[in-house]
């Protein structure tokens, strides 16, 4: 069968790919406490993932494939420690300290023999601190944002480069750059693979959350593009939140983020009509909003509040989302509470677009006029300039409000600043209306 | 997408466990319970008691004819299920692959679980079971 695309085949390479899916973390995880270096448990487990694409399809899917990646990700390690021993000291002392084992170099592992060899990387109480770690240093602050989201992406969600590259809507070369260059810049700093100590954890774990949260917002409001939602990166957003919830089960904003994403997810079979056009909250069949991911998200939600250390910005929002899954209709909702959890929202993490957001919430709760003063200081503060956001709320309220000449330019400023297709339409569409 | 394990068990497998420790079947099953939780994959699931102990209700006839049971007529049991949530059937297929408690005779069956949205929203039988799920918290 080798080299034909016979049935066989296919399946054989499926089975790699749902494998390093759900394995690909622990994988690299293991690799690196091995070789205390993420950047080459990377490379090495990349490599193991290229031979497993030749050899199971060749040879039959061995009977345990994450022992199997494990260890030629191992001994694939310890080839390239001695490769660079003749180079460096260092290298020839750990390629001696890590040959111990008494690893075979090169070729395919035996199966059995070989499985029970990876199966001893796996150490289960070691697995979850490992794949923390992972998260740790994939996140971490010496890197871009970029390169934190694509290395997050390739180490904890098991995602290639090209499933990034067409995710995010950029060539692969780039991805394989960023990944390339986060790689560096970690062994360059020598970032230790650690869950970060007591004192610096809460800090360093609110970069993996907002990595987590990106991957999310990207995923269900694409920023350009035709898709208005691309639910794989918002699944695999909510899958890494399910993840850390387990592996952080102290630390309330990582409930208050898990409930932020089933809530928003649960919005989304009724984001998109037939055509995949945008519908807007207001004309939303609530039906079809998933009522078990609300469930979820409510209970995390209650496990953040659950804390007594008050909500942090992710279970604010959160809260704010409740609030709409709760209600029956935009009318039905509780506007007043949304305006004090965006008042509480602007005191944690003060931003243009929570501003703008609680200006909205206002003209629900209190009427168009007064929240047109919050949107024209915006405005006047040039905070949100070049975002189609600012003018096609200010364009809806002068709606509103009647002053239909001045809603018209405003509207027609936020479509030309628009660069999401769909989202352009429905502002077209209200242009429209207004003649 | 949400896909059914079902759980599918036969005589063989049935008398290949009779012996095993009860603690040893809890252990087993709940390590791997543990490990979807950790993929963050498990959405639910149910296990399902001795079938000597049910019912079967038989329509072959009018009135319909109901029996203790299911004894002997039946080649497969269905005896429990996980619902997990993945990104394809793929997926799906690795994690029954994993189950535990498994042998000659033993089968997982695996079904895409249809979503909301694959269901007129404006029937009313719809709106009643939708708003029974939304009171209880039902999946």
């Amino acid at each position: 069968m080798a080299g034909g695309h016979g049935p066989a085949v296919r399946d054989a390479r499926h089975v790699v790919g749902a494998v390093w899916r759900i394995e690909s973390a622990r994988i690299v995880g293991a690799l690196a406490r091995y070789t205390g270096d993420v950047a080459l448990a990377e490379d090495v487990a990349q490599e193991a993932l290229a031979e497993a694409l030749v050899a199971w399809p060749r040879d039959g899917v061995p009977h345990n494939p994450a022992g199997w990646l494990t260890t030629v990700g191992r001994r694939r390690a310890i080839d390239t420690f001695r490769r660079r021993a003749a180079l460096d000291e260092r290298y020839a002392a750990l390629a001696h300290q890590l040959g111990e084992g008494g690893a075979a170099s090169g070729g395919s592992p035996a199966s059995s023999g070989a499985a029970s060899e990876g199966a001893l990387l796996f150490d289960p109480d070691r697995v979850d601190d490992d794949v923390l770690a992972l998260a740790f240093t994939a996140c971490h602050p010496a890197l871009s944002p970029e390169a934190q989201v694509a290395l997050t992406l390739r180490v904890i969600g098991g995602l290639t480069s090209d499933e990034i590259a067409r995710a995010f809507l950029v060539p692969t070369a780039t991805v394989q750059a960023r990944i390339t260059r986060a790689k560096k810049t970690l062994s360059a700093a020598r970032v230790p693979f650690e869950v970060p100590p007591p004192e610096e954890r809460r800090e360093r774990l609110g970069s993996v959350l907002s990595v987590v949260y990106l991957v999310f917002t990207e995923g269900s409001t694409a920023t350009s593009g035709d898709d208005l939602i691309r639910p794989d990166l918002a699944h695999e957003a909510l899958r890494m939140a399910r993840v850390l919830a387990r592996l952080a089960p102290d630390e309330p904003e990582v409930h208050g983020l898990l409930a932020l994403l089933e809530l928003t997810a649960a919005r989304f079979p009724a984001r998109t009509g037939p055509e995949g056009d945008p519908v807007l909250l207001e004309d939303q069949d609530r039906r079809r909003w998933d009522r078990a991911a609300i469930g979820r998200g409510r209970a995390a939600l209650a496990r953040a509040a659950g804390a007594g250390r008050g909500l942090g910005a992710y279970g604010l929002q959160a809260a704010i989302a409740e609030c709409h899954a709760v209600a029956p209709s935009v009318d039905d909702t509780d506007w007043e509470r949304i305006v004090v959890l965006y008042e509480a929202l602007e005191r944690l993490a003060p931003s243009p677009v929570v501003e703008l957001n609680r200006a909205v919430a206002l003209s629900m709760a209190l009427g168009p006029a007064v929240a047109l003063p919050v949107v024209d200081d915006l405005a006047g503060s040039e905070r949100l300039a070049g975002s189609h956001l600012l003018p096609s709320v200010r364009g809806e309220l002068l709606t509103r409000l009647g002053r239909t000449e001045e809603a018209r330019s405003e509207l027609s400023r936020a479509v030309d600043l628009c660069a999401n297709y769909r989202e352009r339409a429905v502002l077209e569409r209200k242009l429209g209306d207004l003649s | 997408m949400k896909y059914m394990l079902i759980m599918r068990a036969t005589d063989e497998t049935f008398a290949a466990y009779e012996h095993v420790d009860f603690e040893e079947i809890i252990e087993a099953m709940g390590r791997f319970n543990q490990e979807m939780i950790s993929a963050g994959v498990l959405v639910a699931a149910e296990g399902l008691d001795d079938a000597s102990e049910g019912v079967v209700v038989d329509y072959s006839s009018q009135p319909p004819v109901v029996t203790d049971g299911p004894y002997g007529e039946t080649k497969e049991l269905f005896t429990g299920f996980w619902i997990v949530d993945v990104a394809s059937k793929d997926e799906a297929i690795e994690w029954a692959k994993r189950a535990p408690l498994t042998g000659p005779g033993s089968k997982l069956e695996i079904r895409r679980v249809n979503s909301v949205e694959e269901f007129p929203q404006d029937n009313e039988w719809t709106r009643k079971e939708r708003a029974w799920r939304e009171a209880t918290g039902q999946l």
